[in-house]
């Protein structure tokens, strides 16, 4: 059944493809920093430090191999932003794409949002795939012709070509934020976005681009009052009035934009009383959201901070109705990965179609998935060690006892250096893009 | 005390990623310098804490002994290590910070919450990332051991002083420390 999580016991996952560099040495600028499917999953896209969009294209199944899904394909690569350098602040402003978001596919174009820490652009790609021919006055190599050989008139022709894909920019939305943006998101009316930063969520129409509307503004009269900032926001699924936003105090706050024109005051606040028992140096930094997600149906929202992922229903504010540790063995070892920076890592975490199985990253290129229904999880690791095509991923186990089975990695052997930050599940198939510091691996499903 | 050696050195190594963080592509990112001093201030909380608690503790030992000792000797204060941690970037620091950190591993969960909040020094009003509109410390002050290529910048770096990799004897530390939160006499 397509889309299905089902039970892991029925779910095996194999590789597909890997995509990006073999080399150990990582250039800095091929780090992928966000993997998005559009709608239909028939694209896929990927920002990095460097400031370009890949895109990559499903092939069409072929009739002769029906078992397999089609392969994903480069389809589009371009330079989306550039560094740029704020003379007032002197602050130089990276090129590295934050998040990319997909529009609902309107016509044969293709849209996405793209954005880096400061400005938002709007991205048109389309394909040609003829070309006219036999002009009057030039010839095919576009000199212009001799006017004294020209004696006939003719219509010129579409011929077709080798198909070329061409992306624009459409509109650039620029000088709205004077913190970081960490998110954007597209909403179900198709006709506005949002943008968030540290302390600020702005509404855009997409089709103008010189000015925005402030929804949100948590900056404090006193700066020195700052205690948290917003870490993540999005729009609700269906209703186009509504929207969540995620702090760094491990709250999320859902906002309705027909109550009022800034919506500093929110409609319901999602918190979870914190463990006494886990209190330490660094609670604060563990119970930051680092990303928010709105399940397809609308129903749910899940939260990543560092050891967890927690699904709430957006009829309870209290706590969440589910709580995933994704790696508790970490808790104990804070304090190393305070001082190795590791601990500031934002996580995303991601859907499956029917919202029945979520998925987040971890360390060691090892990534979760969780069953809500069948109450079971599992751990898989993105490597080139498992790169037979259709070789079913084996799942990992990290010991966290004093006994290490065979075939279990202990805690002091994972590599912190190889982290999964960012995955992206395909809205429809049992198909997954998990990327890994300079590499996108595509799993799927086993089909029988 | 361990808790006070452990909550030194979190201090120290979030001073010098704060300091670092100035000098990184992007500019100061808020959210990391916001949770950067919670952890200072936590630690800056159970280091304030633990070290009245020893100096109740030292005067107590003081009227009960013998030959009374100064106030500002600490015989509960534990020496200084040679390896103290260094302004370098914290991604030198995780081997050696493994083993600190397992050792110590009860401490660093102990709930900052329960400590006491008094304080010995005046508490600084302004978030230890903002810069410090404090008079500096003098190049020629003898009382502290920072040098005085440490101290041009002013309270800001004075911050980075203490952390540098100099053994700084015992009374030199507190004071130091406390007259980053005091008026320059």
């Amino acid at each position: 059944m397509a889309g299905a999580g089902g039970g892991n016991s029925d779910v095996q996952w194999c590789f597909s493809q890997v995509k990006g560099a073999i080399d150990d040495e990582v250039a800095e600028a091929d780090i992928i920093s966000t993997v998005e499917f559009n709608h239909s999953g028939e694209l896929l896209a990927t920002g990095d430090k460097g400031g370009r969009v890949v895109i990559f294209q499903q092939e069409p199944e072929s009739k002769n191999q029906p078992q397999c899904r089609g392969e994903y394909n480069v389809y589009s690569t371009f330079q989306s932003h550039e560094p740029e350098f704020d003379y007032l602040k002197s602050l130089e402003i990276e090129e590295k794409i934050n998040k990319i978001r997909w529009l609902p596919q309107q016509n044969a174009a293709q849209f996405l949002l793209s954005t880096n820490d400061k400005t938002i652009k709007l991205w048109k790609i389309s394909e040609r795939d003829k070309r006219p021919e036999g002009y009057n006055l030039k010839e095919e190599d576009g000199r212009y012709r001799d006017f004294h050989t020209v004696n006939t008139l003719r219509v010129p022709v579409f011929m077709p070509m080798d198909l070329m894909v061409e992306a624009s920019p459409r509109r650039v939305f620029s000088n709205a934020h004077t913190y970081h943006i960490n998110s954007i998101s597209v909403n179900s009316d198709c006709e506005t976005y949002l943008s968030a930063d540290d302390l600020r969520v702005n509404l855009w129409n997409l089709e103008i681009n010189d000015r925005s509307f402030n929804i949100v503004d948590i900056k404090p009269a006193n700066m020195e009052e700052l205690t948290e900032v917003i870490t993540a926001a999005e729009f609700h699924p269906n209703q186009c009035n509504t929207f969540v936003y995620s702090s760094s105090k491990g709250t999320i706050r859902l906002c309705d934009m027909r109550a009022a024109a800034l919506c500093d005051q929110h409609s319901k606040l999602f918190e979870e009383p914190e463990d006494p028992n886990n209190r330490s140096f660094f609670s604060e930094i563990i119970s930051s959201i680092s990303d928010v997600k709105f399940s397809h149906s609308g129903r749910y929202l899940m939260t990543r901070d560092y050891l967890s992922v927690k699904i709430w229903d957006l009829n309870m504010e209290t706590r969440p109705v589910e709580t995933y540790q994704v790696h508790e063995y970490l808790r104990s070892k804070l304090c190393s990965l305070y001082e190795n920076d590791c601990i500031f890592d934002k996580f995303e975490c991601c859907w499956n179609g029917n919202d029945s199985v979520v998925m987040t990253g971890s360390y060691n290129n090892f990534f979760r998935m969780f069953d809500r229904g069948y109450r079971q999880d599992v751990t898989l690791e993105a490597s080139r060690e498992n790169g037979k095509p259709r070789s079913v991923l084996k799942p990992r186990k990290v010991s966290t006892g004093g006994k290490r089975k065979k075939d279990e990695i202990s805690v002091d052997s994972l590599d912190f250096n190889k982290k999964i930050l960012h995955t992206a599940w395909h809205p429809l198939d049992n198909i997954i893009a998990v990327a890994t510091t300079n590499n996108l691996y595509i799993f799927e499903e086993k089909l029988n | 005390m361990e808790v006070n050696a452990e909550a030194r050195r979190i201090l120290a190594v979030s001073i010098s990623k704060l300091y670092a963080s100035r000098t990184q592509r992007g500019g100061l990112r808020l959210h990391r310098s916001l949770l950067l001093s919670l952890v200072m201030r936590s630690a800056r909380d159970i280091y304030h804490s633990s070290r009245e608690s020893e100096c109740q503790s030292s005067e107590e030992r003081m009227d009960t002994s013998s030959d009374p000792e100064e106030g500002q000797q600490q015989p509960g204060m534990p020496e200084p290590q040679t390896t103290l941690i260094s302004s370098e970037p914290a991604q030198e620091e995780p081997d050696s910070a493994d083993e600190e950190c397992e050792i110590t591993e009860d401490k660093e969960n102990l709930s900052p919450t329960r400590q006491s909040r008094k304080r010995r020094g005046k508490a600084s009003a302004a978030p230890d990332f903002l810069p410090i509109k404090r008079a500096r410390l003098e190049p020629g002050e003898e009382r502290y051991a920072a040098p005085p290529s440490c101290c041009r910048s002013g309270a800001g770096d004075s911050l980075i002083a203490l952390s540098l990799n100099r053994v700084i004897p015992p009374p030199n530390i507190h004071t130091a420390y406390e007259c980053l939160h005091k008026p320059h006499r």
